[in-house]
């Protein structure tokens, strides 16, 4: 091999990923199958994606044609030129088929360890006043008609007592699908928040902070850390995800959050009881009343001076039909049901209507803030909705 | 659980109707498998970078040697065979096909034998 050959651009090792109490172990050829899955979605992103635009351009829209007499118009249109043209239908297939097997790939290494990884938590969370489950929260439809991401059993399933394996697979897998464009520790998304607040309010401390829909607590974490004093509470609907995040942050020596069990689109908090609401890429997983329950609910717990910031994917009213349509790939391909509708849906429209009329509302963008140094030989490529770049949406209460 | 158990839980459908992009599910399923095999051929692949890095870290040769290394006549001429008996088994499928065709009578099929079987 000649030693001047360019590198090429290629995803980071598993092995970058953080690790932290409640890491799973890992075999050598666990990790080299995460290797494996992380630069299929590295190349599949950086190359095989760009052929799609190709195959429209050269053949699919002329095909349409064709047969409607005229232009694809829309991405409804542009999809249905594009579900018959064999590139597509072969990049669909491979980037399904990178879900599936990353769900593989995490549930076979994570699921021979349930019982340790369970015993590991449990000794975590002994005691623990900061953990509150609720057993008998309701599953909605949102959540229980698909699996979200084909995550076989979802955030929830349990397959013993104390369970966290659907929340040990998420967390292991995350970092070879997102190829490190979230960060070690999952927690761009957090990092970049605490960036923007602290532009947007110096110097500020929010005294109550509740983040909606935490799962794992990924971007909780850097939050709670970036406000030592202050009271955070993470609510998610899977009582896994809460386990294993109680157990992980606790691992960290974080204190200040308490994980609870609910259905956030109603919670128990009294009027005003928090000064700064978030929440990171959960709304695409829910439905739209659901999505106009949280966001009245969030109205009425906001506390005067308070503010709130949400993180979505991109909305597609500034977008090109061609991109709506890639993007949209996730809804119908990847469970992700409400994908399309999130996108679609003003935001900011949606908010006055849930009681914000009196607010400041505010739209940005906001980047992970990333601590891994991975050498950038390409340029920066998005993968459509799987990038380390958000919508931002959200408003300030007055004081 | 015994391991079977448990790759069959790891390997557990998710809920929902998987899409079938192909006009044919059939190059769906062959994708999928090809897939796998694909990965699993680059977990051998690193794991036997790993063998390498290892014996070099413990001065046990040098990763350059496989690089350079020349086989004698011998080890020439049983790589090769390998190779042969390797494809052979590989592509199995288009020996038979071809069998088939120089049969001269044709092959019979099971049905029909069976039914012949059945009535004497």
């Amino acid at each position: 091999m000649q030693t001047d050959t360019p590198k090429v651009d290629c995803a980071p090792a598993w092995t970058e990923a953080g690790t932290h109490a409640m890491s799973p172990l890992a075999t050598h050829d666990e990790i080299a199958r995460f290797n494996f899955l992380a630069n299929l979605n590295k190349y599949m992103a950086n190359v095989v994606v760009g052929g799609n635009k190709v195959a429209y351009d050269s053949r699919a829209k002329q095909a349409f044609r064709n047969t409607h007499g005229h232009e694809p118009q829309g991405r409804r249109e542009i999809r249905a030129a594009m579900s018959v043209d064999p590139y597509y239908q072969m990049w669909s297939a491979l980037r399904r088929n990178a879900m599936e097997m990353r769900q593989q790939a995490g549930r076979s290494m994570v699921l021979r360890q349930a019982e340790p990884l369970r015993d590991r938590a449990r000794s975590l969370n002994a005691g623990a006043k900061n953990l509150q489950l609720h057993p008998n929260t309701p599953v909605p439809r949102y959540q229980s008609a698909i699996d979200n991401h084909c995550m076989p059993g979802s955030y929830y399933a349990e397959y013993l007592a104390d369970d966290v394996s659907a929340a040990a697979n998420y967390d292991a897998g995350m970092f070879a699908t997102t190829t490190g464009l979230f960060g070690r520790y999952l927690d761009g998304a957090g990092r970049g928040i605490v960036e923007w607040l602290a532009r947007r309010r110096p110097g500020w401390q929010p005294a109550r902070i509740l983040d909606l829909g935490c799962g794992v607590g990924h971007n909780t974490v850097p939050i709670a850390k970036a406000f030592p004093q202050s009271r955070v509470v993470a609510v998610d609907l899977a009582a896994p995800m809460l386990r294993y995040g109680h157990a992980r942050a606790r691992g960290m020596d974080i204190e200040n959050i308490e994980f609870r069990q609910a259905n956030v689109e109603s919670l128990a908090d009294a009027d005003s009881a928090y000064d700064l609401i978030v929440s990171t890429m959960f709304f695409h997983e829910t439905s739209s009343r659901a999505l106009r329950n949280v966001l009245q609910e969030a109205a009425r717990l906001l506390a005067p001076g308070g503010l709130h910031l949400h993180l979505e994917q991109t909305p597609y009213h500034a977008m090109e039909p061609f991109e709506q349509f890639l993007r949209d790939w996730d809804c119908y391909y990847n469970n992700e049901p409400f994908w399309t509708t999130v996108h679609d849906t003003q935001m900011l429209d949606v908010m006055r209507q849930c009681g914000f009329a009196a607010d400041a509302l505010f739209e940005d963008e906001i980047h992970a803030v990333v601590d891994l140094q991975m050498p950038k030989v390409g340029a920066e490529v998005e993968d459509f909705g799987r990038g380390g770049m958000w919508y931002a949406f959200g408003a300030e209460r007055a004081a | 659980m015994d391991h079977l158990e448990l790759i069959k839980l790891a390997n557990a459908a998710a809920q929902g109707k998987r899409p079938y992009f192909f006009s044919q599910p059939d190059v769906d399923r062959l994708l999928s498998i090809l897939l796998a095999v694909t990965q699993e051929l680059a977990v051998t692949r690193e794991r036997l970078d790993t063998v390498e890095r290892v014996l070099e870290r413990r001065e046990l040769f040098e990763r350059q040697e496989i690089d350079s290394f020349r086989p004698d006549a011998d080890a020439a001429r049983e790589r090769g065979q390998w190779h042969i008996e390797y494809l052979a088994r590989v592509l199995r499928v288009l020996q038979q096909e071809v069998e088939t065709m120089q049969r001269s009578a044709g092959d019979v099929s099971s049905e029909d034998v069976a039914r012949e079987l059945a009535a004497g």
